[in-house]
Formats: structure tokens, sequence, C-alpha cells
């Protein structure tokens, strides 16, 4: 199956133009595409390196999808060698992309207004997306659909206007805020379980909780409470607290009828710290074992879970 | 003989009630009409006889037009003398994927014009794809005192500013849905335009604008504003915002949260938990934009109750959905983007069944070199889990046929099957034949389909099956398709309701065109661009069917003799007074 020419009105988005650093080594972007770009031997049309001339025949052969940016198209033909990458001259590129470095690319702005994403092309900006093979097709340039004949850059893959059918909207709105792979969290979905050890004063022996098993603070502070319940001198007592499904400081302080407990954990780097202040998920990377003290042994930390006691109060 | 005599005196559309007579039987039947929401249901009326006509002009307060060139203003309100609400679609859908010129028309200001003067009582209007200028905005915030609702999907020619006119000039105003617009968005200084006396609003959707706004204006708003039952912000608002909006708002019952990642402390994390699950009637949730894992936890207690979800623009993770999806046990519309991969669509067949809608949007639609996205899997996951699946928007980067059969198999009610592999012409991947038998598969099972999108490597055996099995369908949507006329052909011989045809990039040329002489004018409209259509094919249909609009756009540089873009509808209005230079009517 042939591919079709890429002549996309609302053009590239970010995702396209990184493609044109993408050959080019980790290190300096900017240097890298400079080498690949002598390397390829990027030249005129109708010079005689064989995806040119793959890609001439592909021109002639699907007219009808030239229709569409027939505009911008034209001009990198009439425009010679400028539309390459300045083999090896850094200048040539520049004066290329510059211009058009603050143009629309079919907008990342929702209003088609010129937000440009050309500038990025040019800069050490990290590229999303990951090397890809070694063919690399001429650039040609679409243009934009707003009538000012704005020229982005195209990517390997060859491209047809509004195809797939994806609403503009979606379009420059998922361009302009591609969606982070997030390999900490899948990594951190499939590592298993997190054991660690819970300690109460006072308690004759510890326990241990999964911290995996949890979703929440207040899962967790569920979970204490039922492991714990058997050290608590009395019934749960209504201190004028409401009660809440959250803060499990609190509610332990309730629970342990009279005396106040404080939940605190010790951190990766050896600290006790006061559970509840940063995000579920930071928490379950960082603690290493948990401890119910009393507020009279938490110095430092339980003034300031007494007075958010009574400021709840 | 009373009800000619009232009938003619209704020629005058200042006619009211006490001088047609209360004993009329007309006025009875009218009093039964009104009663009739549905449009097809009032056409079908209309046509019973002269006098149920009239009734049923008489009684009607809301209008829809499918196409806007297909009537005229003035004939719409000299038939229909009561019209409240008006509901108006303007370009082709391909304009929704830039194939339609700018400035193509579509522009809403003359109908307001014959409004201002007929309808002087005007208080809804929903557009979608219409060109709307300030100046129009401007004009139907002082042209009409009752105005209510404004709903724009799809727009374009306006900026923020005409936003301001509205929410200035309009008391009235319970409805502002601003969706996927192609709005200059210049500031957010607009909302702050409500004056402080305004507390009408019911229904408020601003999501898809970029620029902020002010906070207080938007939470004194919110605050004195009781009836509100949707509200949707954009992307500017933090989750704490989002939270102190919602603690003066727990009626509300359509959610629209704006960025979904902000850093939150504990306290303020529990804050808005706590406020979630204090909005017991949310059953609509969409915005979420940048959802993170982190903060989702906080929804489970909207999810209990949540019958649609959009994640359309919160790239999750398998994970981060599965977890979500397990509180939603109610839900029938869900939309996600195609990072959730087949693993989250797995967790949709488990934990939804009674889902009814899916869409899968693609995060990264250009970009080759992903190789994650959906697969046949997640689709085929989804049809066992959830039997009641009806509507499926399907944006994938490998299919089979054998898939597809297995999922129709599991889901025989779809009405609406729109299925989009990316790479244009693509095969089974697994066999490497065309597609046929899939889409076969879906007309043959699926005798409920009103809407139907193909897509991979077609012949036109797919548009045999369409034409012999899909009795029912309404909407055919074709790219990269078929292998002679004859396809085209089969499908406009045999689908007795199709009304909306849109093809691009097919081998169907002059001869399918007019294979479907008899049929155009049942139709909306029909779309060819890309195809093998030529001039003379074009004017020839023109020629034979003149209650016809026969549009032809042409391309810079392309053959004279080439029809690039055809558009071809029924009209009463007559040829277009206001094509662009571009748009050729033969």
């Amino acid at each position: 199956m042939s591919k079709p020419i890429e002549h996309d009105y609302i053009g590239l988005s970010e995702q396209q133009l990184p493609s044109m650093e993408k050959s080019s080594d980790a290190g300096n972007k900017k240097n890298g595409l400079h080498l690949k770009a002598t390397e390829l031997r990027l030249g005129l049309p109708g010079s005689e390196s064989p995806e040119r001339e793959d890609h001439d025949h592909k021109l002639l052969s699907l007219k009808s999808f030239v229709s569409g940016a027939k505009r911008g198209f034209s001009d990198t033909l009439n425009g010679g060698g400028k539309w390459v990458f300045g083999g090896g001259n850094g200048g040539g590129s520049e004066g290329l992309f510059s211009p058009r470095s603050g143009s629309s690319n079919g907008g990342n702005g929702l209003s088609g207004s010129d937000s440009g994403v050309g500038g990025p092309v040019l800069k050490d900006e990290a590229a999303q997306k990951p090397v890809v093979g070694q063919e690399k097709k001429p650039q040609v340039a679409g243009g934009s659909g707003h009538g000012n004949g704005n020229i982005a850059p195209v990517s390997n893959r060859a491209q047809v206007v509004g195809w797939p059918p994806i609403r503009s909207f979606r379009k420059n709105t998922m361009a302009s805020h591609p969606p982070k792979n997030d390999d900490d969290a899948e990594a951190k979905l499939g590592s298993g379980c997190l054991y660690v050890k819970v300690s109460m004063d006072g308690a004759p022996y510890l326990r241990k909780v999964d911290l995996k098993f949890y979703g929440s603070y207040k899962e967790l502070s569920s979970a204490l409470e039922k492991m714990f319940s058997c050290f608590t001198i009395g019934q749960c007592g209504s201190h004028g607290v409401p009660s809440r499904d959250g803060l499990s400081e609190s509610r332990l302080i309730d629970l342990l009828h009279g005396s106040e407990y404080v939940l605190t954990y010790e951190d990766k780097d050896g600290d006790w710290m006061l559970v509840g202040d940063v995000p579920w998920e930071m928490f379950t990377d960082s603690c290493k074992r948990l401890r119910i003290m009393k507020s009279s042994e938490a110095i430092g930390l339980a003034p300031r879970a007494m007075e958010k006691c009574k400021n709840r109060t | 003989m009373e009800s000619s005599e009232v009938n003619m005196s209704r020629d005058s559309s200042e006619l009211d009630e006490s001088a047609r007579g209360s004993s009329s039987p007309d006025l009875a039947l009218e009093r039964v009409l009104s009663l009739l929401k549905s449009h097809r249901d009032r056409s079908s009326v209309s046509l019973v006889c002269k006098d149920w006509y009239n009734a049923e002009r008489w009684s009607r307060t809301h209008v829809f037009i499918g196409n806007c060139y297909s009537v005229s203003p003035e004939i719409v309100a000299r038939r229909f003398p009561k019209i409240r609400s008006v509901t108006l679609k303007g370009k082709p859908r391909f304009s929704d994927f830039n194939l339609v010129p700018q400035n193509w028309g579509a522009d809403i200001h003359p109908w307001l014009v014959v409004f201002a003067a007929k309808y002087p009582f005007l208080e809804e209007l929903r557009l979608k794809r219409m060109t709307i200028s300030d100046e129009s905005l401007e004009f139907l915030a002082v042209s009409f005192p009752n105005f209510k609702a404004l709903s724009l999907l799809s727009c374009d020619g306006f900026s923020t500013d005409g936003l301001a006119i509205i929410a200035t000039h309009c008391k009235n105003l319970t409805e502002l849905d601003i969706q996927e617009n192609g709005i200059d968005d210049k500031g957010g200084s607009w909302l702050s335009c409500f004056p402080e006396s305004f507390t009408s609003l019911e229904a408020l959707n601003f999501a898809n604008l970029t620029s902020d706004i002010n906070f207080d204006a938007l939470e004194r708003l919110v605050g004195r504003c009781k009836s509100m039952r949707v509200l949707k912000v954009n992307r500017s608002i933090s989750l704490e915002q989002l939270q102190r909006l919602l603690v003066n708002a727990l009626q509300l019952a359509e959610l629209g949260t704006g960025s979904f990642s902000q850093e939150l402390t504990f306290r303020q994390y529990e804050e808005l938990e706590s406020t979630l699950s204090s909005s017991k009637n949310i059953h609509t949730l969409s915005g979420l934009w940048e959802a993170k894992g982190l903060h989702l936890p906080a929804l489970y207690p909207v999810c209990t109750h949540l019958t649609f979800l959009s994640l359309s623009y919160a790239p999750l993770q398998s994970g981060e959905l599965a977890k979500l999806l397990a509180h939603c046990p109610q839900l029938r519309r869900l939309w996600v983007l195609d990072t959730v991969e087949d693993e989250g669509l797995e967790a949709v067949g488990s934990s939804c069944p009674l889902l009814e809608e899916l869409r899968v949007f693609p995060a990264d639609p250009f970009d080759e070199d992903i190789i994650h996205g959906v697969t046949e899997a997640g689709f085929v996951a989804v049809s066992y889990g959830c039997p009641r699946l009806h509507y499926v928007l399907y944006f994938c980067r490998q299919m089979t046929n054998a898939a597809v059969a297995t999922i129709v198999q599991n889901c025989p009610d779809f009405t609406h099957f729109r299925l989009c592999i990316m790479d244009p012409g693509q095969p089974d991947y697994l066999t490497n034949e065309p597609m046929d038998e899939a889409f076969g598969a879906v007309v043959k099972t699926c005798t409920k389909l009103q809407r139907l999108s193909v897509s991979g490597l077609l012949t036109d055996l797919t548009f045999e099956y369409i034409g012999r099995y899909a009795k029912n369908l309404e909407t055919l949507s074709v790219a990269f398709a078929g292998s002679s006329d004859w396809g085209m052909q089969c499908v406009l011989t045999g689908c007795p309701k199709l009304r909306k045809l849109e093809i691009r990039d097919c081998p169907f040329g002059n001869a399918a065109l007019l294979s479907g002489l008899d049929k155009y004018e049942s139709m909306r409209s029909l779309w060819m661009s890309a195809c093998h259509v030529t001039m003379d094919g074009c004017r020839q249909l023109a020629r034979e069917m003149p209650r016809l609009n026969v549009e032809v756009m042409k391309e810079d540089g392309s053959d004279d003799s080439e029809a690039d873009k055809v558009y071809v509808y029924r009209s009463i209005a007559g040829p277009r007074r206001d094509a662009p230079p571009f748009v050729l009517t033969l």
C-alpha cells in the first residue's frame, strides 16, 4: 500500500516536528541534525537519492492528495533547496524555519491563530518520540488552512489532509499537551506489594501492612484502626471533633481515647515525618516504616497535630 | 367550511388565538400536537392533510434545520409563526477535518435578521458548523429580549468579545454552551461581564476556551445562580478553585472540571474529596485535563452515580482507568483516550456492564512510531462485558475481520458503528485480506444500524453488503475504499433510509454519481471529494435534477474537468446567493 503524501492544512503538531531531530543522536540535537542532514544527502528536488525519486513518484501518482495544500507544496518546490535542512548550513535552516517559527501548524491554539510550534524544531527541545527508523524522506511542507500560507515541516509519515478524521480542536489540544508516558506510574502499578512494619507505642508487638493494598490515607487509616483497636482503652470518644473521612491522625487521636497519638513514618532519608502531608503516591514511595507514637513523644510534630485538632473543633 | 375559513385567515401571521374561535376543532388538534416534540413526528403529522398541516405549523415551537441551505429563513418564518427555539446546522461534516475552505458560508446573520422581525420572542439558538460573527452575536443580544439559550458547536467566526456582549445584555440567559469552536480567544474577561444581578444561568460550558478567566467573578456567578445544573470550566481552573466552586453548587448534575493535576496539600485534597462526596447529583463528568492517577480517588464518591464519563482529554494509563472504573458501575457512556490500551478496555468490559456508548480517541494520531493505542483485542473485550453497547467510535491501528464478527455477535444492537483504522487502506493484519467481511458482519447482524463509518482496505463487496443489508442506515462515511462505481451504486440503490452520504478519496466516478438521481431528493446531502467525478458528470446531475443544488469546489491547479469536491443537497430555497467564488453552483 502506497502511503499518501503529507499535505496537512492543520499541519503538524509537535509530534511531527521532532521527527526531524529524531534521526540525530541523543546528544546535541542541533549538531546531530546537521550531521544527519549531510549524511543523508538531502538535496534539491530531482537529486539522485532513492528516497527522493520514490517521493516524486508518489507525488505524481497521488495527485489528489496533493490538492490539500498545493500552496505550501509548490512553495517548497519552487524554493529549491531552501526547504531542506540547509545541508550543514545552520544559517540556511534557521532562515527557512525561523520566519515560520511563530506561525501556525494548524494552530496549537484553539482558534487556529498563530501560536507557533515551528520554534522548537531548531532548539534542543526534548523530542518526545523515540528515534525513528533510518529512512528519512525529504521534508515537504504543508500549508496552513487558515489562508496565511504558513509552512510546517512534515514527518516521515506521509499524511493526508483531514485524516484520521479528528476535529481540529482535539488535534490542536492534544498536540500542545501531548500525553506523557508516565513510566513511573506504570512501574509502580506492576511492582506488587510493599510491606512496612507498623509499631505502636505501648503495644507488645508490631504489625505489617502492605501499602500497595491501599489507595489512600483514608483506607490506610481505617486498616490501622482495625489493627490496633485492641490496644485502645475505651470507646471511640466524641471530642467534638466532627467525624471525618480524611485525616488519619485525628481519627487515631479520637479513637485512642484520651491520649493523643500521632501517626508518623520513617522516610527514605531516615527522617520521621508526620503522615498525611504529601500525596499518597509520594508517601508510599518514600515510607519505610510506620509508627503510631504518643504525641507527648512526638516533640516538634505533636504541637502541630494538636493545633490541627483544635482548629477543627 | 369553518376550518377552511380559519385556514385562509391564517395567511396573516399576526392572527392570534382568539380570532380562530375557541370551539375550532383545529385548536383542539393544536393542543394535542403541541405535545409532540420530535421533529420527525411533526413532519409526518403535517403530511396527513391540510388541516393537520396547519394545526401542526401553529403549534410548533422548535424548528430543526439540518442543512441551512435547504430552506430560507423567510420560508421558515412563513410556515412556522410561533417558533421560540431554532437548531441550525451549516457546513458539511467534513469541514471539521479541514476539507472545506474558509469563508464557505453558513452565515447565521441573514437568519437572525429574519428572526428579529418574525420571532422577536426567540429564546433558543443552537448552531452546529455555522459561521457567526461578533456583530451577529451583538445583534442577537439586543434583538431578542427573551433570549435564553445559546449553544455553539464547531462554529467559527467569533471571538470572546462576542461572548462578552451576550453576557452583558442577555438578562434571561439560562444556557451558554461554547463547544469546540474556532473561536478567537482574546482573553477571559467576558465572564466578568455577567452583571451582579444576573442569576438565571443553568448551564455554562466554556471548557474549550483557553484563556484564564477571573475566578472571583466565576465564583460569585456560580454562587448566585442557584439553578445551575451544568458547569463545565476550562483548563485554567485549578483543583483548589474547583472545590471552591463546587461547595456552592452541590446541586450540579453535570460537571466539567478544569485541570486535574495541581499539587495539593493533603488538607486541600481532603476538602476536595469531601466536597465531591456531597455532590450527590452529578451524573456527567468531563474535563479532567491532565488527570493523574494521584487525584482520581477523590472522584470515587461521584463515580458511584455517574452515567457519563468523558476522559477524552485525560491521558490515563490502563491501571489508572481500571481503578477508576471499578467505582463506576452505573456508567452508560464512556469516552477515553487510547492511552488506556487494551488492558484499560478490558477493565471497561469487566466494570461497566451497563455501558451503551464507548468512544476511544487517539492520543497521538499522527505518530507512526507510537506502538501503543488500542487494538482489536480491546474492542472485543468490551463487547464481551458490555452487551448493551450500541454506539461506538473506535480509533485503532489494527483490526481483523474475525474480531469485528465476534464484536457484533456479542453486541447485535449497534445503532452507530464508527470504526477508524488509522492507516488508510489497511487490510486485516492477520490474514491480509480486505476488511469487507468485518463490515459485512456488522450490517448483517446489526439490523438497527443507523450510522456507519468504514475504514481499512475495502472492495466493492463491502458496499454490496451495505446495500443489501443495511436497511435502516441513515448516515454513511467512506474514505479510501471501494474498487469501482459499482460499490457506490449498491449503496445508492440499496439503502432506503439513507440521508447523508459522505465520501472521500474513493474510485467512484460519474456513473456512480448519476446512479443516485432518484435518491438525492430523499437525502439531506451527498459529499464526494477526491473521487473520479468530473465537471461534466456534475453538470448532468444538475441538469436532470433541478431541485438539487449541485456545488463544486475546485482546487487550485487541478484539471479543469475534475470536480474536486462535490456537495449535493436538496433545497427549496434554490441555489445559494451567498456562494463564495470558489463554490460553483451548476
